[in-house]
């Protein structure tokens, strides 16, 4: 019985965030519309002045537009889980995440399955990105396509744990930006999902170690080569060790007796 | 703690950094018994509702909830409680039946279960026929109607209400009020209720004073009349917040 009421909770709380998904139909486009703005307009004007080599996955020589699909697929999922972090302050401020917090649940089970629906979500976006992308040239084998779910699947939620992880330190809503400016861009920019790695390493070796190093490029790696039908170990185990250490981390600062909802209390 | 006490709190205290928001406070609401926990603002009782909810730990004393210790026994403790927090916590974007699913679900309720539940307690509250609605549609009151609703779907045995009428127009209070000293009747839920509005409580209610942290008296009406030597609950109120800040 106590498995079931496990379940049932977890659908509710996949359901409840793809109605809420649903219902807010901006948030969708907006996600769509940002990647696909680098798509369209970046990566064709790059197009002509980034020349790459053949490397793995690839086994050919392919246009920029090839190369930067599954950064932008990686960038829906990063802003997706900041965007869920976001969620999570607001609600926390707004009073509705309480109603999750004092279900009769443990709490890193109730964290788990929030993250599992914001992942969810990040999936529905990445494969609708995939289609237009498809649309407009850019396809990969079919069977990559199935390949790329688990892979969306670790990546979505290392991205969603990255961000409840932040969720659990930021105090108000208009510390958000912050978030932007020192987390999303620096994730983004110093990372394989605009330039692949040697390419970064001919300009400056600090970068490369950090775009190495960066949880971010390893999950866009895992992407890439998913969707080539390819399996990228090291990339899958460094994503999976990252999700295990930020989840555990979000854990920790919603615990209240240890993380930030401590509050300092004192008795 | 009583055999019949729903909720104990004892000897709880608590503080944010250097400031002491309750300070050795221990309450028991009792089976079937309305107590209002009156206080003025900044009383501390939205940060007892905090701790007996476990969204802050209490490093001090003990809570119980039906005999489960809120800190060591969380999950049981939790399942036996509704709560209607004093800032709407509903999602608008949803609908009422949504709303009312998704919380039916974190309680593990079955399709069947939620169903019946949905219907029981939406009819009670007259809302039943706008269950479709979404909820940014709904009044300040019928807001409220459905979280008293969503509250006590899984049939607790306690609830807490943290001054759940702010901001309605008298007639919705007064329904709710009235509502709510009828559920501790007929269906013998022990409720615990914030407020600082005294019309609020009734002559049989069960009533403890909070006033910065302390609880300063304790007792059904007529006991807490008699120890202040007040004729009305406003004066005795006055009183012992008067003599709070004095001290």
């Amino acid at each position: 019985m106590r498995l079931l009421h496990y379940l049932r909770a977890m659908r509710g709380i996949v359901i409840r965030e793809l109605w809420r998904f649903l219902r807010q139909r901006e948030r969708f486009i907006a996600a769509l519309v940002r990647p696909l703005v680098w798509l369209f307009v970046f990566a064709a004007g790059f197009r002509s002045t980034l020349g790459l080599a053949i490397m793995p996955p690839y086994e050919t020589y392919i246009l920029y537009e090839v190369y930067i699909a599954p950064g932008l697929v990686g960038m829906i999922q990063l802003f997706n889980g900041m965007q869920s972090s976001l969620s999570m302050v607001y609600d926390r401020e707004m009073g509705s995440m309480r109603t999750l917090l004092v279900s009769p649940l443990p709490r890193w089970f109730l964290l788990t399955c929030k993250l599992l629906a914001g992942t969810a979500v990040s999936v529905l976006q990445a494969y609708t990105f995939l289609l237009i992308a498809g649309f407009y040239g850019i396809e990969a084998p079919w069977e990559g396509y199935l390949w790329l779910l688990p892979a969306l699947i670790v990546s979505g939620l290392m991205l969603g744990a990255l961000g409840m992880l932040l969720s659990s330190f930021i105090k108000q809503l208009e510390n958000f930006a912050g978030v932007m400016n020192f987390v999303i861009f620096p994730m983004f920019f110093m990372s394989t999902a605009l330039y692949p790695l040697w390419k970064i390493k001919e300009s400056s070796e600090v970068l490369y170690l950090l775009a190495e190093y960066n949880p971010f490029s390893q999950a866009v790696e895992l992407i890439r080569f998913a969707l080539y039908g390819q399996f990228n170990e090291y990339a899958l185990l460094y994503t999976c060790g990252s999700l295990v250490v930020f989840l555990s981390l979000a854990i920790i600062g919603y615990n209240p007796s240890k993380g930030m909802m401590k509050r300092k209390g004192r008795g | 703690m009583s055999d019949r006490a729903v909720l104990s709190v004892d000897h709880v205290s608590y503080a944010f950094g250097k400031k002491k928001a309750l300070d050795d406070v221990s309450i028991e609401v009792d089976r079937g018994e309305c107590t209002v926990l009156l206080g003025p603002n900044g009383a501390g009782k939205s940060t007892l509702f905090s701790l007996i909810t476990r969204l802050y730990d209490a490093p001090a004393g003990t809570i119980r909830i039906n005999d489960y210790d809120v800190k060591k026994k969380t999950s049981r403790a939790l399942a036996g409680l509704g709560v209607v927090f004093q800032q709407p916590t509903l999602d608008l974007d949803l609908s009422v039946m949504q709303n009312l699913r998704y919380h039916a679900a974190l309680h593990g309720m079955s399709r069947k279960q939620i169903k019946v539940r949905v219907q029981e307690e939406l009819e009670r509250q007259g809302m039943f026929e706008r269950r479709f609605e979404q909820v940014r549609q709904l009044n300040g009151g019928h807001r409220r109607r459905v979280e008293i609703a969503r509250a006590l779907l899984h049939e607790p045995k306690l609830l807490l209400l943290d001054e759940p009428t702010v901001g309605l127009d008298v007639p919705s209070r007064q329904a709710i009020v009235q509502h709510v000293h009828d559920l501790c009747s007929t269906d013998h839920i022990a409720v615990l209720w914030a407020t600082h509005l005294i019309d609020e409580v009734y002559e049989t209610d069960h009533l403890i004073i909070l006033h910065q942290g302390v609880v300063r008296a304790a007792g059904v009406v007529d006991e807490i009349k008699r120890q202040s030597g007040a004729t009305t609950i406003a004066e005795a109120f006055h009183r012992f917040t008067r003599e709070g800040m004095a001290a």
